[in-house]
């Protein structure tokens, strides 16, 4: 009874999300939207907590830690977003999305350290992997964007950049066909190294971009960590975190195209900058 | 190729479900005024901290002696709880100015 309960609290919480992400989307209605969202967020954290059952039968435990970081991470984000400055508001949501890009990562570490010693059939190893590589470009990503935004760093771009790019993404998704194709005692250390360059990746990918169009890397930022957050959703078969992630995917990657339109500029633009017509758009 | 047809049949259900949130994310955002596209960004970047659900599963199935596991669990709730927490308050400060600034 209590494990169909959970469901029904993930299915109300994946309404939540739609109603909310429709209500932000009119001015009238946009505040009461967010608290909706908030709302279903609230009950499916808490429903995990306390009803999920893990494929033993289980509780979950480790409770005593759970709640430390829960009541660490909730009057961290309070206290920092209440003083954040007005005109600080878009690099806090860039910091706020690379937390949410690492702790997709940081999930795909912990699941890979329990699989890896078994066979591990391909819809995991993806939901895995994809987390692994999205989640460590989003985070590093939005660190970037943040320490731009907050001018702490300058603009850097080298010649052949785009080309340079391309080819460690590239090099990212060999490494990943490599570490499902690896045997048990060499498929860590490919792994770690596909991690490492995501990481590299996230960073080459934000640093030339100009401080003007930081909002509309941190909308793909976004975008990026919603699919990320879908992956996780995919590995434990849980619908609310798969709607949620999938929703904020699409829902930010049109928003992402939405902002540079009213900035009157193409999203190709804003990513290759003043060198237009590089292969690496892609 | 027999492992992809495999993948496509064992997961049927989660990927019909996959495009229709694609479409369905792409039409309910469809018309949002340009000056909410900060706040909806903002919004949105607080709902994908349900991430956080994948942390507290790690975190609740980890070993209590091992402490790897138990850290980088610890990591991870922090850190979607901060994407959570923080996004929704961000997003209501936000929203907040804007009514002021209308009435």
């Amino acid at each position: 009874m209590f494990a169909s309960l959970l469901t029904i609290i993930y299915l109300i919480a994946s309404v939540t999300f739609i109603v909310g992400l429709k209500m932000l989307s009119h001015p009238e209605t946009a505040r009461r939207g967010n608290l909706i969202a908030a709302g279903g967020m609230g009950i499916a954290i808490f429903g995990t907590i306390f009803l999920y059952k893990t494929s033993t039968g289980e509780h979950l435990g480790n409770l005593v830690w759970m709640f430390a970081a829960l009541i660490i991470g909730a009057v961290l984000g309070t206290i920092s977003s209440k003083k954040v400055k007005m005109t600080a508001m878009p690099e806090m949501v860039s910091l706020f999305n690379g937390m949410g890009g690492a702790c997709a990562m940081l999930i795909s570490l912990i699941e890979f350290n329990h699989a890896k010693n078994t066979t591990i059939e391909l819809g995991h190893f993806l939901a895995i992997v994809l987390g692994l590589i999205i989640g460590s470009i989003s985070f590093a990503g939005s660190i970037i964007a943040y320490l731009k935004l907050s001018g702490k760093q300058k603009d850097i771009s080298f010649k052949g950049q785009h080309i340079f790019n391309a080819l460690l993404f590239l090099i990212i998704l060999v490494g990943a066909v490599i570490t499902y194709n690896a045997d048990v005692t060499m498929a860590p250390t490919y792994f770690y190294i596909t991690f490492a360059l995501a990481v590299i990746y996230g960073v080459f990918f934000v640093l030339p971009i100009g401080g003007a169009d930081m909002p509309v890397v941190i909308s793909l930022l976004n975008s990026l960590t919603g699919v990320a957050a879908a992956c996780g959703g995919f590995l434990y078969n849980n619908k609310a975190m798969l709607t949620g992630g999938i929703l904020v995917g699409a829902a930010g990657t049109l928003l992402t195209v939405l902002m540079c339109k009213a900035m009157n500029r193409s999203l190709l633009n804003v990513i290759i900058g003043n060198w237009g017509g590089s292969v690496a758009a892609s | 190729m027999e492992t992809i047809f495999n993948f496509f049949e064992a997961n049927q259900e989660i990927i019909y479900m996959v495009i229709l949130m694609i479409f369905l994310g792409i039409e309910v955002i469809g018309r949002v005024p340009s000056v909410l596209h900060t706040p909806l960004m903002s919004g949105a970047n607080a709902i994908h901290g349900v991430v956080i659900i994948g942390a507290l599963i790690v975190m609740g199935e980890a070993d209590p002696t091992n402490y790897v596991a138990l850290i980088l669990g610890f990591l991870a709730v922090l850190l979607g709880t901060l994407n959570v927490v923080g996004g929704f308050v961000v997003t209501d400060r936000m929203l907040e100015m804007f009514k002021k600034k209308r009435s």
